[in-house]
């Protein structure tokens, strides 16, 4: 196959996720738009106003950067992990496998679909924020890097997980016992300069707070973490993940036997 | 004679330690149409696996039409389309985004998968349902569905895991002739089938595998020659109290107008008719009591269930 032969396929898959979670927008792009406008609502407006200032913003304007991580974070991990897996389970993964599409390509698809996901998410969260704050995007090159790495390192990890899964429990199991307890323990709500040292020292073993950090900075310019250092770490993140996710596939972890 | 398939000393054993096949070695020729057959259980689908690369293969070498899968598995892929035994498609999907879906991973352009695609859909008989989910097909409809999808990218050889199981014998008959005619334009196929009825009608060469191994391997002509006795039932124009005892064949009695009885190759049916002409019997209509490969078949996986008893 030729560099353009390549493409159309990787195009083609691509299309194919994007069209599934269109297609199913009542699931994958309403519910956090709700979700989102609840918590601007109750955490920011209602509880937000009696909290008073954070870093040095309201409250509602230092929590808008981490709930839009949030969402990018949950929907680039949640797109991948359930398509990956209903194609192992349909076993539509065989077109795949049975065709001459390279496994760098079948990755860059599936990732860059759940990508579009949490991008897609982020940007309505982002435009229903603005009914609540002003948003002034301090650095706007942070801002964007930020956003897609932390999107890809997700959808990378919920393919890993889709590979393992051998059943709809496994793919829920990570994101309900691991992803959302170090996303709202990320600094979404709250500076870690409010915890005791102790746990300002445990909360930095969290990588999800620097994405939020870094994420916060691009639009606040403000963060409790090194920025420089927090990108470092995410690229490192996302060169280990792609790494061990191309050798599962081209070891047929999960879907040959 | 340029080769479709090459398997050599194909050799599988499952993580749980089950070998599935014992080093077999086969050959399929360009343009041949070719069965694959063997009772459950026996490596066919394990064999096929490994040639469209589902499988990871324990030892042993597979070409596709002189492209070896270890060396350049692409390539090889390219020439190769798969029609398995269980559906695998996307059931949420509609039915025509299935086969220009299926040709993008092949690098065609969507235009052109598109063109192909309405012609494979009037072809197979799926037209009315093209934009329909495919969850929605009937059965039938979801096996011709996949033998579509096999072929959007012109493999030079296809390879049909029971395409027919399940299907209506008038279904299966339009499809027999589909194959034909995809077979006389040039594809190669591998078949393999639990109705040895299809498999007679339509291949050339056979592999008969069991256990793991190949226990016959060669022309469907030459391994039909080897049925030494057949057996027919006869519709006679009498009724009878008991079987008629006719020199040099065996007779059953069925019921009082039908016998069965069993005809040695070299004894032919003019003396069998004379015989029951002798007797005054005039035979209304006749029938193989089986399909000449299934008795073939069934004696060759017994005799091979006999040998490892021994």
């Amino acid at each position: 196959m030729n560099a353009h032969d390549l493409f159309i396929a990787f195009w083609t898959i691509f299309r194919r996720e994007v069209r599934r979670f269109t297609r199913i927008w009542a699931q994958t792009l309403l519910p956090p738009a709700i979700t989102m406008t609840l918590y601007f609502i109750i955490f920011g407006n209602l509880i937000g106003s009696r909290i008073g200032e954070m870093g040095g913003f309201n409250y509602m304007e230092y929590i808008v950067p981490g709930l839009i991580m949030m969402s990018v974070i949950t929907n680039s991990y949640s797109n991948v992990v359930s398509s990956f897996y209903s194609t192992k389970f349909q076993r539509s993964i065989e077109e795949l496998l049975v065709s001459p599409v390279p496994n760098w390509i079948i990755l860059s698809g599936f990732v860059l679909g759940g990508v579009v996901r949490g991008l897609g998410v982020g940007l309505i969260v982002t435009l229903l924020s603005l009914f609540f704050t002003d948003l002034q995007v301090q650095n706007l090159l942070v801002t964007i890097a930020i956003v897609f790495l932390t999107a890809v390192l997700f959808a990378l990890g919920g393919f890993i997980n889709a590979v393992f899964a051998n059943s709809f429990d496994d793919i829920s199991i990570i994101p309900t016992f691991v992803l959302t307890p170090l996303t709202y323990l990320g600094g979404v709500f709250y500076s870690i300069q409010l915890l005791p040292e102790f746990w300002q020292g445990v909360s930095q073993l969290n990588p999800i707070l620097y994405m939020v950090n870094t994420f916060r900075y691009g639009i606040l310019g403000v963060s409790d973490i090194n920025v420089g250092f927090a990108f470092m770490m995410i690229l490192l993140f996302i060169g280990g993940l792609f790494s061990y996710a191309l050798y599962l596939l081209q070891n047929g972890k999960g879907i040959r036997s | 004679m340029t080769l479709a398939l090459t398997v050599e000393k194909l050799h599988k054993v499952y993580g749980n330690g089950f070998e599935a096949l014992k080093e077999i070695s086969f050959d399929v020729a360009e343009g041949d149409f070719f069965a694959l057959l063997g009772p459950n259980g026996a490596g066919k689908s394990t064999t096929l696996g490994i040639v469209s690369s589902l499988v990871n293969k324990t030892s042993g070498k597979v070409s596709i039409f002189g492209i070896d899968i270890d060396d350049n598995l692409t390539g090889a892929k390219l020439n190769l389309g798969v029609v398995p035994q269980e559906f695998n498609f996307n059931m949420f999907e509609n039915v025509k985004d299935i086969l220009v879906t299926q040709a993008g991973y092949y690098g065609i352009k969507r235009s052109i998968a598109s063109e192909r695609a309405d012609y494979y859909l009037k072809k197979l008989g799926l037209w009315e349902k093209r934009n329909g989910a495919a969850r929605m097909l009937s059965g039938g409809m979801k096996r011709r569905l996949m033998i579509a999808r096999a072929l959007m990218h012109d493999p030079k050889l296809l390879i049909l895991d029971e395409p027919t199981a399940g299907v209506d014998i008038e279904l299966r008959r339009s499809m027999w002739e589909f194959l034909r005619e995809l077979n006389a334009s040039g594809t190669t196929i591998i078949l393999t089938t639990h109705y040895l009825e299809e498999a007679e009608s339509l291949c050339r060469n056979i592999a008969i595998i069991d256990k793991g191994q190949i226990i016959k391997n060669t022309s469907m002509r030459a391994l039909l020659q080897q049925l030494t006795t057949e057996t027919f039932i006869l519709d006679v124009d009498a009724s009878l109290s008991e079987a008629p005892q006719l020199d040099g064949y065996v007779v059953r009695l069925i019921t009082d107008n039908v016998l069965e009885v069993d005809v040695e190759k070299e004894q032919g049916l003019n003396s069998l008719f004379e015989r029951l002409q002798d007797h005054n019997l005039s035979v209304r209509s006749m029938r193989n009591k089986s399909n000449r490969l299934e008795e073939l078949f069934v004696s060759l996986v017994d005799k091979n269930l006999n040998q490892d008893k021994a």
